[in-house]
């Protein structure tokens, strides 16, 4: 494998530029686009720019409108309203196949009547690359997606997850300038899906290709991608970088739908200098730091990741003399749930609400572990709270 | 291992007794087309002399002939047009009325052939057209042509359409993308289709009598004629050739469907 490939073989580019934009450049620039299915509204008003060379993660719940999105994007729905620009040219109108952007299906569609290999091939037949060059090319691809030893296989002679991972070959094979990734390793193991994620973003690296990826594991989102798109019911909910998104959701229900999150409903609200204190019918008044952004009004909800709760037997040790900048809540351990890297452990306030804390499992053999209908205490600092609008 | 479920007493004697009732005329027309004596109906030892004087009748070797070349062309020109009809009604646009047309299309599946034939006579003396091997095959190719569009049909529409688009997404446009993964997954069908047409072609003699002229007659209303008269050998001797023909391409054609439904169990999407 050599770094100089060939990039002639992207297809002709629609949009007449330059195939490869430099990184950084804005590639995709997705202005208010909607699609409606009869009266029902799936893609509601999106709008996206995309740069060259970005890795970007879609994420959301089933039927939230990821696919009808990427299927506008590579021409085959129409959007009702908004435009699609490719460097910066409008590409709505454009053909499929006029168009440098591939995608992988999530039925994978498979040619049924071809071979592992001619699958691969058929993207760089049409593309008019020589004979010797497609056979290094598939080659390249086969090992990239460990198929070794498969290329004359039909497809229904594969596994689930060997044809998912033809289909991921025949969408790379052809360099596209934007590839469209649609749930492109849900049917591969841990371990081999966590391999294919490390190529994948080698290769998308290497290549300076720019990847739009669906997906319904939000650390593989986290892993892969440079910034995460989270859809619902039809529109962006929030878009940012893995880090914002998870620590600084911008809803309650981003917060929950990003990784686990204790959420206590707030019901009253007081200043005291830098910080807020939240009166919680669950956990009493808790402290928290003032947002940036001016809260509006609304339901206020205070939220703390499990990871950010520590639990203690007579409350922190460490920062025992700032006791009043820490929220402590007292309680009993009423579940344990045992994960290997880590435990989470259900503790049912003496206030009445439950909190989760999730603790690192650092030693191999822990004599002084917590047991079930232990009295703790959990704390957590202000800082590592958020404060939410409902 | 499991165990093939026995079939009962009963269920043997009704299943010899269905097929006895099927085949067994049919084996003794063949069986008595290799008879060596003239009474059709007292078996004189084995002769293939049937079959030689067959050779000499040169009127049935050219209904024969006519209706093998009617069969060959109305079955090619049925088969390009339902392939095609299956195409507009299950790929084009949804436009206004397709469910209309789709159940047309299935109407002289249902039609009697009395009337297909009747109203074809009509059209073709209207048109003041000279009836012979063009009026049948045109004729037959109204009859045929629905019945390949159906088959067509269906295995289109168990055909997964991201196939198409994946097709497309990889560089085809959209008539490319159909001659290289369509066309080669629904080709089993259309082989079937084109056998399916060829066989009822070769067996009509209803429409046939209708639309044919004088001069020109199939095999169907040659037999159809002779049998009047009464019923010679050499007739068992053509009928045995024609269930030959039937027999083989009703073989090729059920093997085609199979590796057509074979490989749609593939194309469905996981
Ligand atoms: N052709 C169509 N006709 C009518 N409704 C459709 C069509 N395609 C999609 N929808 C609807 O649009 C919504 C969004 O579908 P979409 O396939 O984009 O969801 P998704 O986010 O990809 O979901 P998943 O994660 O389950 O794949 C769904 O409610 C779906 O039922
Ligand atoms: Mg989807």
């Amino acid at each position: 494998m050599t770094d100089e490939l060939p990039r002639t073989d992207t297809a002709t580019n629609a949009a007449g530029g330059d195939p490869y934009p430099a990184a950084g450049q804005p590639l995709l620039r997705i202005e208010g686009v909607a699609k409606t299915f009869g009266t029902f509204r799936a893609v509601d008003g999106v709008s996206l720019d995309i740069k060259a060379g970005e890795f970007f993660a879609l994420l959301g719940p089933s039927g939230c409108g990821k696919t009808t999105l990427l299927r506008m994007l590579a021409g085959f729905e129409a959007p009702d309203e908004g435009r699609i620009l490719l460097g910066g040219k409008d590409i709505a109108q454009a053909l499929p196949h006029e168009r440098p952007i591939n995608m992988m299906f999530q039925n994978y569609a498979l040619f049924p009547h071809l071979s592992v290999r001619d699958n691969i091939a058929f993207g760089l037949k049409r593309a008019g690359m020589p004979r010797a060059d497609i056979a290094t090319r598939v080659a390249e691809m086969v090992a990239l997606v460990k198929l070794e030893g498969l290329e004359k296989r039909k497809p229904d002679q594969l596994s689930g997850g060997q044809r998912q991972r033809v289909a991921l070959a025949r969408a790379l094979a052809r360099r596209p300038q934007l590839l469209l990734l649609d749930e492109p390793l849900a049917a591969l193991d841990k371990k081999l899906r966590e391999s294919t994620q490390g190529e994948l973003m080698e290769l998308q690296r290497r290549l300076g290709m720019t990847f739009i990826i669906v997906t319904h594991d939000q650390e593989e989102a986290m892993t892969m991608a440079s910034r995460i798109g989270v859809m619902k019911a039809g529109k962006l909910a929030q878009v940012a970088s893995p880090r914002e998104l998870y620590e600084a959701p911008r809803s309650r229900w981003i917060a929950e739908f990003v990784g686990d999150i204790n959420l206590f409903d707030g019901e009253s609200k007081l200043r005291d200098g830098h910080r807020l204190v939240i009166g919680t019918r669950d956990a009493g008044a808790l402290v928290v730091a003032e947002p940036r952004e001016p809260l509006g009004a609304g339901k206020l909800a205070v939220a703390i990741r499990p990871e950010k709760v520590k639990l203690s037997r007579r409350g922190p040790v460490s920062e025992a003399g700032r006791e009043t900048a820490i929220n402590r809540l007292d309680g009993v351990i009423a579940d344990i749930c045992y994960l290997g890297g880590t435990t989470t452990f259900k503790v049912k306030l003496d206030s009445g609400g439950m909190v989760q804390a999730s603790v690192v499992n650092s030693a191999r053999i822990d004599v002084d572990a917590y047991s079930l209908n232990q009295h703790v205490v959990a704390w957590f600092t202000p800082d590592d709270c958020v404060v939410l609008l409902s | 291992m499991r165990k093939i479920p026995r079939l009962s007493r009963f269920n043997v004697a009704s299943l010899a007794l269905g097929l006895a009732f099927l085949y067994l005329p049919i084996l003794i027309l063949v069986i008595y087309s290799f008879n060596a004596s003239r009474l059709v109906t007292v078996w004189g030892g084995w002769s293939l002399r049937w079959y030689q004087e067959l050779f000499n009748d040169r009127a049935m070797i050219e209904a024969a002939w006519m209706s093998l070349r009617v069969a060959v062309s109305s079955a090619t020109i049925a088969t390009l047009l339902g392939t095609l009809a299956a195409v507009a009604l299950s790929r084009g646009e949804r436009f206004r009325g397709r469910t209309l047309f789709s159940g047309m299309l299935y109407a002289p599946l249902v039609m009697p052939e009395v009337i297909t034939g009747l109203s074809l006579l009509l059209l073709f003396v209207a048109l003041n057209a000279e009836r012979g091997f063009w009026t049948v095959t045109i004729a037959h190719t109204t009859l045929t042509m629905c019945f390949v569009a159906v088959v067509v049909q269906s295995r289109l529409g168990s055909l997964d359409r991201s196939l198409e688009e994946a097709a497309m997404d990889l560089g085809c446009d959209p008539v490319r993308a159909f001659l290289s993964v369509t066309l080669p997954l629904i080709a089993p069908a259309i082989v079937a289709g084109w056998m399916l047409a060829f066989t009822l072609s070769l067996d009509d003699l209803v429409i046939a009598s209708f639309t044919t002229g004088p001069g020109s007659a199939t095999l169907p209303i040659r037999i159809y004629s002779e049998v009047r008269l009464g019923v010679k050998p050499e007739i068992n001797a053509i009928c045995t050739l024609v269930i030959a023909v039937i027999a083989v391409v009703i073989v090729i054609a059920s093997l085609a469907s199979k590796l057509s439904s074979s490989q749609g169990e593939s194309a469905a999407p996981l």
